[in-house]
């Protein structure tokens, strides 16, 4: 299983990257969640994979019992998942923006400001 | 009394209340309230901090490091209190220069919000609540460089959210593998945590994700295009508190990282270090070199004067590594010297940088307000028409290319001895080389625009007409920052002795994990961490 999501994270930064290296502002952004999604499932598996031993206190007992998967990083993934989607949210709506008021979606094209 | 959460807290009140305030006066008033009240609780830290010692709470009383600490030691606290200096400066001076417009549009409520995210990185005690901090700081930023929404501000914006979703990702994914290796995020945990460890040389492959990620931040060699590439679009204010506040997050980070957790292959961490801060200063000012707009000139300045930031962090590598272990005192006062010097550089640079570029982007307003634009080859004959303009941009120019007396002088001063002292030559020699191109590109502002008489092309431009009230509004900021410029070139030493106590407490980190680890439960048998047994970082995911 670990071995199946190292590979998946590495094709999702992979198909992230060369999304952000075309031109245009969808593939752009595109890419970007991509890149955010690979980082969540990369803490996700960092973390360490663990099924069928969830980390709850079982009734009559007063501590957990081991071995039990770790809950931080999960809620690591939920703060991080929130997170991405208000930020890219706000890149959505700046990128819209940006072509109403250049009317092209080619990168190339945004360059008066560059030194 | 415990106030620590009060810097997050104040901006956050002062946030929302003016958020729900449909009256722009009393949201004006209450912007420059916060920011006063946030300058004043801040001071206040400091205070308590260097009196006492390393301060902390627990957010919610949950003990580390399951729970947040917050904590401040004397470069938290020095840091929030420029914060609350810079954020009460800009607060005042954007009532003049922002259009009535735009300050309606939210402008003081984001202004509070940064104040807040900048404010929360330096005090967090936890790498995730780190990143948490960067992204409330991010969003914020990204909106005041959009505010307005011209064309230019748009397209720098492109690249400024771009590159900042990229090094938040990386951040993001070399936070994660750090936890999987050492099951801890609190950064005074970490900082023992990672010697436990089984395969070391792994630490230096996270130690470059974090570089990168908060090199990406701080705009050092290579990472820092974007920065000239968007800085100079917003309004003026809102480009002074980004080059105040923003990249110093990144530096803050990188000290912080570098001093008490990532220790262990200090030849090539701290060496790489080093080699950026050369890179960094003398590729930003060579870029400086050869733009003619001054708001594009001093963008590439604060990529510059990062490097110095860099250079005194990574001459404490020697001292901090070997102090890490616990216990353990190092007989080699060279090397302390070194590090004491380097890192007490570090922070009475940041002092100065803060201030000494904050003035500059504050007369450059001036400048633009006046004559509607910052190029050199349309203002011209401003020492003559006004020569009190002119006068805070000379101290301001001089003390950033370190003319003595004035405080950039004593903190290259600080800076040079210490590189000389750990035979770093290359990095002094570029220090001092990239102060002499500093002047000469202070030289060119000087000379361009406040020297040369008007182009024959702009003498039927008049000057815009500025109300008494904009002059108090946009000058007296500037003149409070160019007067604590002047008060520390005549009176360094106290600051210095203050760099030097910060610099102790970083390089020996046990003042620090000691304040933390009293409200913690670190032993390892404490915790419940079953799932990860102490030998192996990753395990599989097959049930015992």
């Amino acid at each position: 299983m670990t071995v199946l999501l190292a590979v998946a994270i590495g094709a999702l930064y992979a198909c992230g990257i060369y999304l952000m290296l075309r031109r245009s502002l969808v593939k752009l952004l595109l890419g970007l969640v991509l890149i955010s999604h690979a980082a969540n499932l990369l803490i996700f598996t960092a973390g360490g994979l663990r099924r069928g031993a969830a980390p709850i206190v079982r009734a009559g007992e007063e501590a957990l019992t081991r071995p039990h998967a770790d809950p931080l990083p999960q809620a690591l993934v939920l703060t991080a998942i929130v997170i991405s989607f208000g930020v890219l949210a706000f890149a959505l709506a700046l990128f819209r923006r940006v072509h109403q008021s250049i009317g092209a979606d080619d990168v190339d094209r945004m360059r008066s400001t560059d030194t | 009394m415990n106030l620590l959460a009060v810097p997050i807290l104040l901006p956050l009140v002062f946030a929302s209340v003016m958020l729900a305030t449909r009256w722009p006066r009393v949201q004006r008033l209450l912007s420059v309230a916060g920011a006063l009240g946030l300058f004043l609780v801040n001071l206040a830290i400091l205070w308590q901090v260097d009196r006492v010692g390393v301060a902390t709470l627990q957010v919610g009383g949950w003990p580390a490091p399951a729970g947040i600490t917050l904590v401040a030691d004397r470069l938290s606290a020095v840091m929030l209190v420029m914060t609350g200096a810079m954020g009460l400066g800009i607060a005042v001076y954007s009532l003049g220069e922002i259009r009535r417009r735009k300050q309606r549009f939210g402008y003081h409520t984001l202004l509070h919000v940064l104040l807040m995210g900048v404010c929360g990185a330096f005090l967090t005690g936890d790498l995730f609540n780190l990143f948490v901090w960067y992204e409330v700081m991010l969003i914020a930023s990204f909106v005041l460089l959009t505010l307005g929404g011209r064309r230019g501000q748009l397209e720098g914006a492109i690249k400024y959210v771009t590159i900042n979703l990229v090094a938040s990702a990386f951040f993001l994914a070399a936070l994660g593998v750090l936890y999987g290796m050492t099951g801890t995020l609190n950064m005074a945990d970490l900082a023992h945590a990672v010697d436990r460890i089984d395969r070391p040389e792994l630490l230096t492959v996270l130690a470059m994700m974090f570089l990168v990620a908060f090199g990406l931040k701080a705009g050092v060699f290579p990472l820092f295009f974007w920065l000239p590439a968007s800085y100079h679009t917003p309004p003026t204010a809102i480009t002074a508190i980004f080059s105040a506040l923003l990249t110093k997050v990144g530096v803050y980070s990188m000290i912080r990282m570098f001093t008490l957790v990532f220790v262990q292959n200090v030849g090539w961490t701290h060496g790489l270090l080093l080699a950026i801060a050369g890179l960094t200063m003398v590729s930003g000012v060579l870029g400086a070199a050869v733009q003619s707009d001054m708001r594009r000139i001093l963008s590439f300045h604060i990529v510059s004067q990062i490097g110095y930031l860099l250079m005194g962090l990574g001459l404490a590598g020697p001292a901090v590594a070997a102090l890490h272990v616990p216990g353990r005192t190092l007989n080699d006062r060279a090397a302390m010297a070194v590090a004491a010097l380097g890192l007490g550089g570090t922070v009475f640079f940041m002092v100065h940088v803060i201030l000494a570029k904050t003035a500059l982007f504050l007369v450059c307003g001036v400048v633009e307000r006046l004559r509607r634009s910052a190029s050199l080859d349309r203002v011209g004959g401003l020492a003559t028409t006004h020569p009190v303009l002119a006068g805070l941009f000379l101290v301001a120019a001089l003390s950033l290319a370190g003319i003595p007396p004035l405080a950039g002088f004593w903190a290259k001063f600080m800076l040079v001895r210490a590189g000389l002292e750990g035979a770093a030559w290359v990095v002094t020699t570029a220090a001092l080389g990239t102060g002499l191109l500093t002047l000469y590109s202070m030289t060119k502002i000087w000379a361009e625009a406040f020297w040369k008489p008007l182009p024959a092309g702009e003498l039927q431009r008049r000057d815009r007409v500025m109300t008494r009230g904009t002059r108090l509004l946009m000058y007296g900021p500037t003149f409070a920052i160019v007067g604590a410029i002047v008060a520390i070139g005549l009176w360094p030493a106290s600051l210095e002795a203050f760099a030097t106590r910060t610099a102790a407490q970083l390089v020996d980190p046990s003042e620090y994990v000691a304040a933390v680890s009293n409200h913690a439960i670190f032993s390892r048998s404490d915790r419940e961490r079953a799932a990860m047994p102490a030998d192996s970082g990753t395990s599989g995911e097959a049930p015992r």
